[in-house]
C-alpha cells in the first residue's frame, strides 16, 4: 500500500488498485457553495475503510458543511450547491440518478447535539429499520446495537423508557447505537463529544476504536488530543481549504505545513 | 470595590414596581377565577331552580322537547343530539382537511408559499359566523339539495360542513404551529436514518408534536360546540332526534338563541330551561377538557 504517498497528493496517479479499494470515499475537487459563497473550496481526500479519519480546523473552516455533503444532509440546506465528485464505491454520490434517501442508509450520521426522537429506547433504535423493511428479530437487533454502542448494560432493564430520560452521554451512545442498527457502511460524526462530560467522552472514543473493524469512520473534532488519540488519519481545513491530509502521527509530529503545525501545537493566531 | 460596599443590599424601589406588577397580574388572574365561578354559581342556582318543577330524569333522558308550547315536555336528548350531528360533522370536514393542512405548511410550503396561505387561513377565521349560516344557506343547501333531492332547505349536514369550514383554520394554525415547534435536529436525526420526508412527517413529526395537534383538534371541537348562529340559520329550529343529516335539528346553542330572542318572562319555566340547557352545555364543554387533559398525559411524547 502506497500509504506513505498520503502526505503528497491524493489525486496522484501512481496509486495501487488496493488503496482505490480501501477508499470508502473519494473526494475530487468538491466546493460547497451557500447561495453562491463558497463554504469549502477545492477540497481533494478520501477516506479509507476501516479507519477513522478527522477532521480538525478552527471554527467556520467548513468541517461541517463538508461532513454534511458526504451523506447529502446539505439537501436540505436551502441554496446549497456543490462542484466536483464525491465518489461513493464507484458511484458518483452526486450523480443524477442517485437517490438520496439510499445513500443516508448507508452513509449513516452522528450530531453534535444528541437527538433522540421522543420515543422509547427501544423504538429509537428499531424505527429506521423498521421503515426500511427490516426482517429479522428487533429484539436481538436493538440489544446489538445497544451493545455496540456500550449502553446496554445501563438500559437493558428500561429498554420502554422514554430515551428523554437518558443523561446526555448516554443519549448520544443512543444516537451512536440507531445510526449503528442501520448497519452503515460509513459512521459521520459531528463533534459527537462536544456536549459531554470527560467520562462519557471517554465512552465513546472506546467506542469508536471498537467500531472501527465494521465501519469506516470520519469524525469532526475540535479536541487535538482525541484526533491524535483516536483517528488514523487526520484533515486539517481552514478558511474552507484543505490544509494538510495525511496520517494522524505525521500530522500531528511532522506536519508539512506551518499553518498545521501552529494549529495542532495551540499557537494558532 | 469600595464602591460596592456601598451599595446596600437592601430592597431597592426596583424590587418595589416588581411587587407591585404581580399583585397586579394577580388581580387580573383572580377577576377572570371569580367571573368563572360566577358563571357556575349562577347556572347551578337557576338550573336547581328548573330541577324542582321537572325531574332530571325527564330532563336528561328525556326524548321530546317542547318547552314553550302545551303540552310542554322537557326532554334534552334531541338538543344534545342535534349540536353532536353538527360537532361530528363538522370534525369529519376540518380534522383530515385541516391536519393536512398544517403538516403541507410545516413541512412541504416554500416559504413563499406559507406567505400566501397563512393569510387566507386568518382570513377565513375572521369572517363573521352569520355569514358562514347564510352561506351554508343559501350556497351549501343548494348543492346539496341538487345531490341528494331529500335535504330539507334547514338540515344538520349543511350546517356540519360550513361549520367545519369554520373551525378548520383554527386546526391548521395551531397544528402547524405545534409541527413546527418540532426541534429541527429531530427531522434531521430521521432524515440521516434514510427516512423519507413522508416518514419523517408521519412516524416523527406528527408524535412528536401531538399534544399540540390533539390540542388544536380539541379547541376546535369546542368551539364547533358552542357555534350559535351559522348553526341557527343553516340547521333550523326543530328539535329533532332522528339519524337523518338531511333533516331540520335544533342545537342546544340554537335553543338558547330561540329563547333570549322570544319575549320569555323571566322566572317562568321556560326562563330556566336556558339555564339548564347552559349548564348542561357547560358541563359538557369541561368534560372534553378533562377528557382531552387525560389524553394528553397518556399518549403525549415530550421532546426536550
Ligand atoms: N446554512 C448556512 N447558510 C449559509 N452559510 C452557512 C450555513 N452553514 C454554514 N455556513 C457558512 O459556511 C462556513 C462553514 O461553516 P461550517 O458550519 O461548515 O463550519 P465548521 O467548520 O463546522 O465550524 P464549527 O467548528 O464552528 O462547527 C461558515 O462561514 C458559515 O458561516
Ligand atoms: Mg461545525
Amino acid at each position: 500500500m502506497s500509504e506513505l504517498a498520503f502526505a503528497e497528493n491524493s489525486t496522484a496517479t501512481n496509486e495501487t488498485v488496493e488503496t482505490i479499494k480501501d477508499k470508502a470515499l473519494d473526494l475530487q475537487e468538491v466546493s460547497i457553495l451557500y447561495s453562491g459563497n463558497p463554504a469549502v473550496k477545492k477540497v481533494s481526500c478520501y477516506f479509507m475503510r476501516n479507519k477513522i479519519t478527522s477532521i480538525i480546523g478552527p471554527s467556520g473552516c467548513g468541517k461541517s458543511t463538508l461532513l454534511r455533503a458526504l451523506n447529502r444532509m446539505n439537501d436540505f440546506i436551502h441554496g446549497v450547491t456543490l462542484e466536483g465528485k464525491i465518489m461513493f464505491a464507484s458511484e458518483d454520490l452526486y450523480g443524477p440518478e442517485v437517490d438520496p434517501v439510499e445513500v443516508r442508509r448507508r452513509i449513516g450520521m452522528v450530531f453534535q447535539k444528541p437527538n433522540p426522537f421522543p420515543k422509547s429506547i427501544y423504538n429509537n433504535i428499531a424505527w429506521a429499520p423498521g421503515i426500511n423493511g427490516f426482517e429479522g428479530s428487533k429484539d436481538e437487533l436493538v440489544e446489538h446495537s445497544l451493545k455496540q454502542a456500550a449502553l446496554w448494560d445501563e438500559v437493558k432493564d428500561r429498554l420502554h423508557d422514554s430515551a428523554l430520560n437518558l443523561s446526555g452521554g448516554q443519549q448520544q451512545r443512543l444516537c451512536i447505537a440507531r445510526a449503528l442498527a442501520m448497519d452503515p457502511e460509513i459512521l459521520l460524526m459531528d463533534e459527537p463529544c462536544s456536549a459531554l462530560d470527560p467520562i462519557s467522552t471517554a465512552h465513546i472514543e472506546d467506542l469508536l476504536f471498537d467500531l472501527k473493524s465494521r465501519y469506516t469512520i470520519v469524525i469532526v473534532t475540535h479536541n487535538m488530543h482525541q484526533a491524535s488519540r483516536i483517528s488514523d488519519y487526520t484533515a486539517f481545513m481552514e478558511m474552507g481549504h484543505l490544509i494538510e491530509f495525511g496520517e494522524t502521527e505525521q500530522v500531528f509530529t511532522k506536519p508539512l505545513v506551518k499553518r498545521t503545525e501552529e494549529y495542532v501545537t495551540g499557537r494558532f493566531g | 470595590m469600595a464602591e460596592a460596599a456601598n451599595q446596600s443590599i437592601k430592597k431597592s424601589g426596583r424590587r418595589f414596581g416588581e411587587s407591585c406588577i404581580i399583585s397586579w397580574l394577580t388581580v387580573c388572574a383572580a377577576v377572570s377565577v371569580i367571573t368563572t365561578a360566577a358563571i357556575i354559581g349562577l347556572l347551578l342556582k337557576e338550573s336547581l331552580v328548573f330541577f324542582e318543577n321537572v325531574s332530571p330524569a325527564d330532563f336528561f333522558f328525556g326524548t321530546s322537547w317542547v318547552p314553550i308550547l302545551k303540552p310542554s315536555s322537557y326532554g334534552v336528548l334531541p338538543l344534545v343530539w342535534g349540536t353532536l350531528q353538527v360537532t361530528i360533522g363538522a370534525a369529519i370536514v376540518a380534522i383530515p382537511l385541516g391536519l393536512a393542512c398544517a403538516i403541507y405548511l410545516s413541512e412541504y410550503a416554500s416559504p413563499k408559499m406559507r406567505a400566501y396561505i397563512k393569510p387566507v387561513l386568518e382570513l377565513l377565521a375572521g369572517i363573521p359566523t352569520i355569514v358562514y349560516g347564510y352561506f351554508a344557506l343559501t350556497f351549501v343547501t343548494p348543492i346539496l339539495r341538487s345531490i341528494f333531492p331529500d335535504v330539507q332547505v334547514f338540515n344538520s349536514l349543511s350546517a356540519a360542513i360550513v361549520v367545519g369550514i369554520m373551525i378548520l383554520p383554527m386546526i391548521a394554525t395551531l397544528s402547524d404551529n405545534a409541527l413546527r415547534a418540532v426541534p429541527e435536529s429531530l427531522r434531521q436525526g430521521a432524515y440521516a436514518l434514510g427516512a423519507t420526508s413522508y416518514e419523517v412527517t408521519t412516524k416523527v413529526v406528527v408524535p412528536a408534536g401531538l399534544s399540540g395537534v390533539m390540542a388544536s383538534f380539541l379547541l376546535a371541537i369546542s368551539r364547533a360546540i358552542g357555534e350559535t348562529m351559522a348553526v341557527t340559520i343553516a340547521a333550523g329550529q326543530t328539535p329533532n332526534l332522528s339519524l337523518s343529516m338531511f333533516e331540520s335539528i335544533q342545537t342546544m346553542t340554537a335553543y338558547i338563541v330561540q329563547v333570549s330572542l322570544g319575549d320569555t318572562p323571566a322566572g317562568g319555566i321556560a326562563y330556566q330551561t336556558l339555564f339548564a340547557v347552559g349548564g348542561l352545555l357547560f358541563i359538557i364543554t369541561l368534560l372534553i377538557n378533562i377528557v382531552s387533559q387525560l389524553v394528553l398525559s397518556k399518549y403525549r411524547e415530550v421532546y426536550e
